[in-house]
Parts: structure tokens; C-alpha cells; sequence
């Protein structure tokens, strides 16, 4: 019993306890990575599922849409503006100063440079038509709707205003209308997405 | 427990299963003899009122889910089949779809009650925050509730609500995709919110019980703001507490039948019978009533915070009205500490009690300006009531007890309540 250490000796007990904290954290950094793992599957299958990935694009007929005109189309459960631009509205949002903008963004940019056959399409806006500051629907598609001070779109909901090539020009929305990705499949026709 | 005074109770049954399980005499503890503060007015029934609409709600919903689809397609007819032809099925929804209002009603008078009496004072800091905790839990279950109906309404207050975490720098789209489920409120979304719907008041309720435990911890506060010190001072809970709850809770579910029965959609939008449509945004999107004072927080903050002198947006105006709204209850999480005065009650405080009715009134003001359309003047008037409720937190809480005469505490409640008859 002499020779034999007493497990609660002193000495032996500093020695122990190092090793006991060392198990219990690495036990313990172990369990947690489990339970990081077992979470990821969780909440990855919140995200978009296969199927609503898969409906990701769609095609437009441009065809009978007149100078002036607008169409909406759905993409992606949300609604895309197409509008068809008059020369008037075309040079509003070329010469508007880039100092007004709270996005600065050229309208070249907004629009298809070369798209076609190595046309340039000024006149074809399209951006999806979602307003950035909390996501309602603009107003603006009917010629009867209000346009706001910019001959673009007016956000009912929290004031926002657009101009003629979809820019933030007043109110709470930080960003303009996204363009979203989208070509020419010929001269009547766009793929969304 | 099991070495304490043996079960005694008169039925053989009961004292069968007490002596094995001893939850008849914790009831007799805790709802029984638990010794109450003997001055408590109307106010402190709101707590047990608000219990009450809980089951109310958790029952009533349960037989609604089982007529309910949350489908796209179907969400909207399923509740209009529940309205027409389910039996009871409208008396059912009427009394859930209010049942919110009024839980919110009974939750917020328990909120102010406990601001007023300056319940959430050492030593129930943590009784006060689980308090605020439910308040969280029970606005996003009635968020997502609000969005099962799939009407206008529901669509797009569902979408500018899941909108307010695109602010979040950086993540803040990959967080909104994920919400969704989708790249819009959907299908998805719509299934989702129904489960965590069917979730979360199981959730509250298991939090309640947090509530409960840790107030027969420190016992109730009372309308002195004194704790009790002798015998005197208390009463048991039952009967005298029971009894006068329930006449309380008798009155405040005449006023909820009359809401049921006569105005049942005075508290919702019209909007919301429409069903809902992801082309167009209603004119006027507007949230229930109870959330209103957070709205108009929420559309208060107008500017753009810049990095000094450059153009980069530090703050958006997008962001610092989320940051503001979320920042209105972590106030209310903060009070035990903001708030350092000695004295609990504002019966003792004289200018804190005209401050705490501004208070109020401030927050009527705030649920106004939240329903009214973001133009001049609400935005200025909402600009002024939102710094308003800040400073009472943030100023008026930490530095009028610096300034305040206290009126003279009575030595004990019974004291009090004997000087006042």
C-alpha cells in the first residue's frame, strides 16, 4: 500500500488534472465539429432546391413590344421589366449628370453594347423589376402609372424613384434596378438567366 | 424532495402518484400557498392573462392546421374553405386571427406594467429578459402566421420583412436566398413558415416556463416597488390571486368575444382577402397593428452615413433603419442596467412617472406614424418619436435618478396599504 501512490496525492493529482482538461477539450472540440457537421446538411437544405435552380431561365418575344411600350415577364418568381425606350427617354438618361446618381451607373452600361449581329440595343432596357430597398414592384410599366420626377419607376411602398434607365434618383433604396443576365437569341428575341 | 413531509392529500389516487412523482404538492407550492405581495392591481393579472391566450392560441391553431394547406396554390382557398364550409372552422380562425391582437394587447400592458413598477430591477434582471425573449419569439410567429393566409398582404409584408436582411453587409442577399428557399418569396418559403409557425409557440411556451421558474425565484414585484418582508405583507396565491385573475381574465375575454363576434376583421387589412399576387405591390403595405411603433422606427432613418469626406456608404439608409428597429429591443434588454435607480416603483418617482406616460404616448405616436404613408410630416414626427424613445433609454433612464427627489418609501407594503384605506 506503501509503494503505491495514492491517486489523490499531491503531486500526482496537478499532473492528472492537466491531462483530464486536455481530454475534455479535445473530446469537447471534437463534438463540436461533429455537431457543425451534422448542422451543414440542415441548413444547406434551406437553400434553393434543384428543381428551383433549374428554373432559371426564360425566353421573351420582343416582337410586339412598340417603341414606347413596356412588357413584364417572370423570372425566377420575380417580375423582370422589359421597356422599349423613346429617343426622349434614351437622351434623359444619357445626359443626366453622374454627380445626381447615388448608384453612378452610365446607361451604356445598363444597356446591350453590341448585342445581335454587333448591334448596339440602346432603346431595350430590361432589369428586374424589384425595387432595391425592400423589394416591392415598382410602378411605371402602364403609361397610366405613376413614373416619379425621372420618367422611370416610382416605388409605392417607401417613395423610391427611378429614372429612365432604372437608377436610384431619390428615396430609401440604396442601389439601382438589377439588370439581370440576359442575351440576345436574335433580334426579337432574349433568354433571361 | 423525497425526505421531506410525506404526500397528504385526502385522494388516495392523487396521493399515489404524489409520493412517486411530487408534482400535487409542487402545484400546492408554487399555485397553492406560494405567498404573493398582498397589494397587486389589475395590472398584475396581465401575465396570467397572457398565459391563457397562449393555449388559446396553441389550441385553436392545431385544429386549424388540419384544414390548412400551405401550398401556393391552395393556401388562400384552404382558409376561405375553413371560413365557409370546415364546421366552426370561422369561429376557429376568428378566434386564432385575434387571439393575436389580444395576446399582443395582454403582453404589452404586462410590458408596461413591469416599466412603470420598475419590475425588471436586481434581483429579476433575468426574469425581465426572458420576458423580452418571448416578446421576440412572439413576433416571429406572428409574422409567419400572418403570411399563411397567402393573401396580399401576407405576401408582401413576408417579402419586405425577409428584405431587411439584404442590409446585412456582405452575406446579406446569400441570407435572403436562403430564407426563401428561393429567389422570391415561394413555395418554399410558404412551407417553411408553416412549420416553423407550428414550431415556435412550443418554443414560447417552454420559455414561459423559464419565465414562471424564475419568478417564484425572486417572488413578484408589487405595485410599491418594496419587497415583502413579513408574513403580513403577503397572502397565499390561491384563492385570493386565483380569484382575482380570473375575474380579470373574465373581463378581458368579454372584450375579446365582442372582437370575435361583432368586429372580426376590424384589426386586419382588407388586403389580405385579395390573394396574393407577386406582380403587384399593394399601394399601401402596412403591418398589423402591433408591430406599427417598430415600422415607423424602422422608417425613421432616412440618411446615408458616409466615411468622412469620401462617397463610401458606411451606414445605409437601408441598414440603419434595420440596426434602429433591432436596437429598439435591445433597449428593452438593456433597461435593468440603463435604468439606475434605487427605487423600483414610479409611484415613488415623481418626475420618472410623467416621463414614463410620455413614454407611452410616444409609443401610440409611433404606431400611428407606422401606418400612415412614408410622406411629410409623418417621416419628421416618426424622426422625433423614434430619438424620443432612444433617450429614454438611453438619457432619460441612466441620468434622472441623478436629478430626482424620491417621495418617501413606506416601511413595508403593509404599511402602504394600511395608509391608504
Amino acid at each position: 500500500m506503501a509503494e503505491t501512490p495514492s491517486p489523490h496525492a499531491a503531486s500526482d493529482c496537478c499532473h492528472d488534472e492537466e491531462r483530464r482538461d486536455f481530454l475534455a477539450l479535445t473530446a469537447g472540440a471534437m463534438a463540436g465539429v461533429g455537431a457543425c457537421c451534422a448542422a451543414y446538411p440542415l441548413i444547406q437544405s434551406m437553400n434553393p432546391a434543384a428543381d428551383v435552380l433549374a428554373l432559371a431561365s426564360t425566353e421573351v418575344d420582343l416582337s410586339q413590344v412598340k417603341e414606347g411600350q413596356s412588357l413584364t415577364v417572370v423570372w425566377r418568381g420575380k417580375p423582370v421589366f422589359i421597356r422599349r425606350r423613346t429617343q426622349a427617354e434614351i437622351n434623359e438618361a444619357r445626359t443626366a449628370p453622374m454627380s445626381d446618381l447615388k448608384d453612378p451607373q452610365k446607361d451604356e452600361d445598363r444597356v446591350k453594347q453590341s448585342a445581335f449581329g454587333g448591334k448596339d440595343m440602346p432603346e431595350w432596357l430590361v432589369m428586374v423589376g424589384v425595387c432595391t430597398h425592400l423589394g416591392c414592384v415598382p410602378l411605371g410599366q402602364k403609361p397610366t402609372d405613376p413614373h416619379g420626377e425621372f420618367d422611370g419607376w416610382f416605388c409605392p411602398c417607401h417613395g423610391s424613384q427611378y429614372d429612365s434607365s432604372g437608377r436610384i434618383r431619390k428615396g430609401p433604396a440604396p442601389k439601382n434596378l438589377e439588370v439581370p443576365p440576359y442575351q440576345f437569341t436574335d433580334a426579337n428575341h432574349i433568354k433571361i438567366g | 424532495m423525497s425526505h421531506g413531509s410525506p404526500s397528504s392529500f385526502k385522494n388516495p389516487v392523487i396521493n399515489w402518484i404524489d409520493t412517486r412523482l411530487p408534482i400535487f404538492t409542487m402545484l400546492q407550492k408554487e399555485y397553492g400557498t406560494f405567498p404573493t405581495p398582498k397589494n397587486f392591481n389589475y395590472l398584475w393579472s396581465f401575465g396570467g392573462i397572457a398565459m391563457v391566450m397562449l393555449t388559446t392560441m396553441i389550441l385553436t391553431g392545431i385544429f386549424l392546421a388540419m384544414y390548412y394547406t400551405p401550398s401556393t396554390g391552395h393556401a388562400f382557398d384552404s382558409v376561405e374553405r375553413i371560413m365557409r364550409d370546415v364546421n366552426y372552422g370561422w369561429l376557429i380562425r376568428y378566434i386564432h386571427m385575434n387571439g393575436a391582437s389580444l395576446f399582443f394587447i395582454a403582453v404589452y400592458v404586462h410590458i408596461f406594467r413591469g416599466v412603470y413598477y420598475g419590475s425588471y430591477k436586481a434581483p429579476r434582471e433575468l426574469l425581465w429578459i426572458l420576458g423580452v425573449v418571448i416578446l421576440l419569439l412572439m413576433m416571429a410567429t406572428a409574422f409567419m402566421g400572418y403570411v399563411l393566409p397567402w393573401g396580399q398582404m401576407s405576401f408582401w409584408g413576408a417579402t419586405v420583412i425577409t428584405n431587411l436582411f439584404s442590409a446585412i453587409p456582405v452575406v446579406g442577399d446569400k441570407i435572403v436566398t436562403w430564407l426563401w428557399g428561393g429567389f422570391s418569396v415561394d413555395n418554399p418559403t410558404l412551407n417553411r413558415f408553416f412549420a416553423l409557425h407550428y414550431l415556435l409557440p412550443f418554443v414560447i411556451f417552454a420559455v414561459v416556463f423559464l419565465h414562471v421558474a424564475a419568478l417564484h425565484v425572486s417572488g413578484s414585484n408589487n405595485p410599491t416597488g418594496i419587497e415583502p418582508q413579513t408574513d403580513k405583507d403577503t397572502v397565499p396565491f390561491h384563492p385570493y390571486y386565483t380569484a382575482k385573475d380570473c375575474f380579470a381574465l373574465v373581463l378581458f375575454l368579454i372584450f375579446y368575444a365582442l372582437i370575435v363576434f361583432y368586429a372580426p376583421n376590424a384589426l386586419g387589412d382588407p388586403d389580405n382577402y385579395i390573394p396574393a399576387n407577386p406582380m403587384v405591390t399593394p399601394a399601401h403595405i402596412v403591418p398589423e397593428w402591433y408591430f406599427l411603433p417598430f415600422y415607423a422606427i424602422l422608417r425613421s432613418f432616412v440618411w446615408d452615413i458616409h466615411i468622412p469626406f469620401t462617397s463610401v456608404v458606411l451606414i445605409s439608409s437601408k441598414l440603419g433603419g434595420v440596426l434602429l428597429m433591432f436596437g429598439s429591443i435591445v433597449m428593452l434588454l438593456l433597461l435593468p442596467w440603463l435604468d439606475r435607480s434605487k427605487v423600483r416603483s414610479a409611484v415613488f418617482r415623481p418626475i420618472y412617472k410623467k416621463v414614463f406616460w410620455l413614454f407611452v404616448l410616444d409609443c401610440l405616436i409611433l404606431g400611428y406614424i407606422g401606418g400612415k404613408p412614408p410622406e411629410a410630416p409623418y417621416v419628421m414626427i416618426g424622426q422625433f418619436a423614434t430619438a424620443f424613445y432612444f433617450a429614454f433609454f438611453l438619457i432619460l433612464s441612466p441620468l434622472l435618478p441623478k436629478y430626482e427627489k424620491i417621495l418617501p418609501l413606506p416601511k413595508s407594503i403593509s404599511e402602504a396599504v394600511l395608509k391608504k384605506s
